[in-house]
């Protein structure tokens, strides 16, 4: 990757609940180095001491993989982890911030909340994507995304492993980019490498 | 689509709103994480169906009651007993062995809401024989929520939670030995809280009172902005007896503090410091 190209989009968040873990480990495997980008993943998952998740996602790329502690720096070229039982919450362009308030949709963290407080602060230069999952959380969250001029992206329910998630999103706002499950990480991938312009 | 449902709060009039706050009432409310308070102030719109924030603000200039739900719904208060059971387990193993050793011992519970680990730790205390020699400082902002410490009513429906994690925390009694139950609450024993002093106190605007060995202050700090977190801190650090333990939430850390360097974290990677110097 040219380290001099401008690129559109500084931050990617991919969330997901069940069934989303597969199309997630792909895409962290495919995201391309350097250019910029922070990536944020949030899932639900059960509260544990030792998580697995860092381990495994590390295991698919050179990205460094960080779970994301309160204040955490917003750094390019890292991917960071909403940890279990928080929101996470971007505070600005500079950090992140966590909320142990009460659990929206059921869930902490919230989809919902990640994207709002993301898209408030990234605007356009925010990419969000919504996978499978059996709760509705993430789909007030990603059409915010889509108001707020970001690129919202939805996993084809069809190819789903949960349906039910990513057809909340779509009865919310039909302007999503609807994207096959297999083809997540090539979409992406294409999508965020490609430059806007070339610094002088 | 209805712009005004994505954010009925504007940047000026959460401003604004903080202003009158602090004006009126005295709650400093500027230097907290704003990503957090916008969302809840926006929440709380929409859950009171608010069309405007016109209507919000006059609500909080001209209704006491609903001031006070408004700091009540600001000041966040989700907690669990023993929560986080492995950060109790260390608590257990590693730090009360050593204040055990003090002829008496002060413990400060800052921004302690309803007092779920308030009576966590009277429990701890009173299974490591300690609790006789122990004062449990209990202090919140929130004068409404700490009113319950006193009264020791949480509900039964999350008993089943509660018990699992004092088993989890290394707790070798029947979790249920410690309350009785009436209807939807759990009323815990008496003998916990004798040893418990109860107070307001805003980690804002108030200053050190006292000396401790251990404070435990859990997913407070993590609403402040990072200058508050700092002044927070501080107060800490000038309310800590020397070798004494500063016990945080599992997901905040002081390494970015300007106390950072006079302290040493616990091996086992909980959030839990000592004072060095």
């Amino acid at each position: 990757m040219e380290e001099n190209a401008i690129r559109k989009f500084r931050m990617l968040i991919i969330a997901g609940s069940a069934g989303s873990l597969d199309v997630i480990m792909k895409t962290v495997g495919k995201l391309p180095q350097n250019i910029g980008l922070t990536t944020v993943i949030i899932v639900h998952r059960k509260n544990e001491p030792d998580s697995i998740l860092q381990s495994l996602l590390t295991s698919k790329t050179a990205i460094p993989v960080k779970e994301v502690e309160d204040k955490e720096p917003i750094l390019a070229n890292t991917i960071y982890i909403a940890p279990p039982d928080y929101h996470l919450l971007v505070e600005d362009e500079s950090y992140f911030s966590l909320d142990s308030s009460e659990k929206i949709n059921y869930s902490r963290p919230s989809i919902d909340v990640g994207f709002e407080s993301a898209a408030t602060i990234f605007k356009d230069s925010l990419v969000a994507v919504l996978l499978s999952g059996a709760n509705a959380d993430g789909a007030r969250g990603l059409r915010t995304v889509q108001l707020l001029g970001g690129y919202s992206i939805v996993e084809n329910p069809d190819t789903a492993e949960v349906n039910y998630m990513p057809n909340e999103a779509i009865k919310l706002s039909k302007f999503h980019h609807i994207v096959d499950g297999k083809d997540i990480p090539d979409y992406l991938h294409q999508l965020l490498s490609k430059p806007i312009g070339i610094l002088e | 689509m209805k712009q005004e449902k994505l954010n009925i709060i504007r940047d000026e009039d959460f401003d604004l709103l903080l202003n009158e706050l602090f004006h009126l009432y005295g709650y400093d409310f500027t230097n907290y994480a704003k990503a957090s308070l916008k969302r809840r102030v926006n929440r709380l719109s929409i859950i009171n169906r608010f069309s405007s924030f016109a209507e919000l603000f006059y609500r909080v200039k001209n209704d006491p009651g609903f001031l006070k739900h408004l700091v009540e719904e600001l000041t966040v208060n989700v907690s669990e007993m023993f929560r986080d059971p492995l950060f109790f387990k260390t608590l257990r193993e590693k730090v009360l062995p050593i204040l055990a050793t003090h002829p008496f011992i002060r413990i400060w519970h800052a921004g302690c809401a309803s007092g779920e680990e308030v009576y966590s730790m009277a429990i701890m205390l009173e299974e490591a024989n300690l609790l006789h020699k122990s004062l449990i400082y209990a202090t919140d902002l929130n004068a409404t929520v700490i009113e319950n410490i006193n009264k020791g009513l949480f509900p039964i429906s999350q008993m089943k939670l509660y018990s699992q994690n004092y088993i989890q925390s290394g707790g070798k009694r029947d979790f249920s030995s410690y309350y009785t139950a009436k209807y939807d609450w759990a009323r815990f024993d008496e003998k916990l809280k004798a040893k418990v002093i109860v107070a307001t106190h805003n980690l804002v605007s108030d200053r050190s009172f006292n000396e401790f060995q251990l404070i435990c202050c859990r997913n407070v700090m993590i609403y402040f902005n990072k200058d508050l977190q700092d002044t927070a801190l501080t107060l800490f650090d000038d309310s800590l007896e020397n070798l004494g333990y500063l016990a945080l939430g599992s997901k905040e850390n002081i390494r970015f503090s300007k106390i950072a360097g006079k302290y040493t974290q616990l091996e086992n990677k909980e959030k839990i410091w000592r004072k060095m110097q």
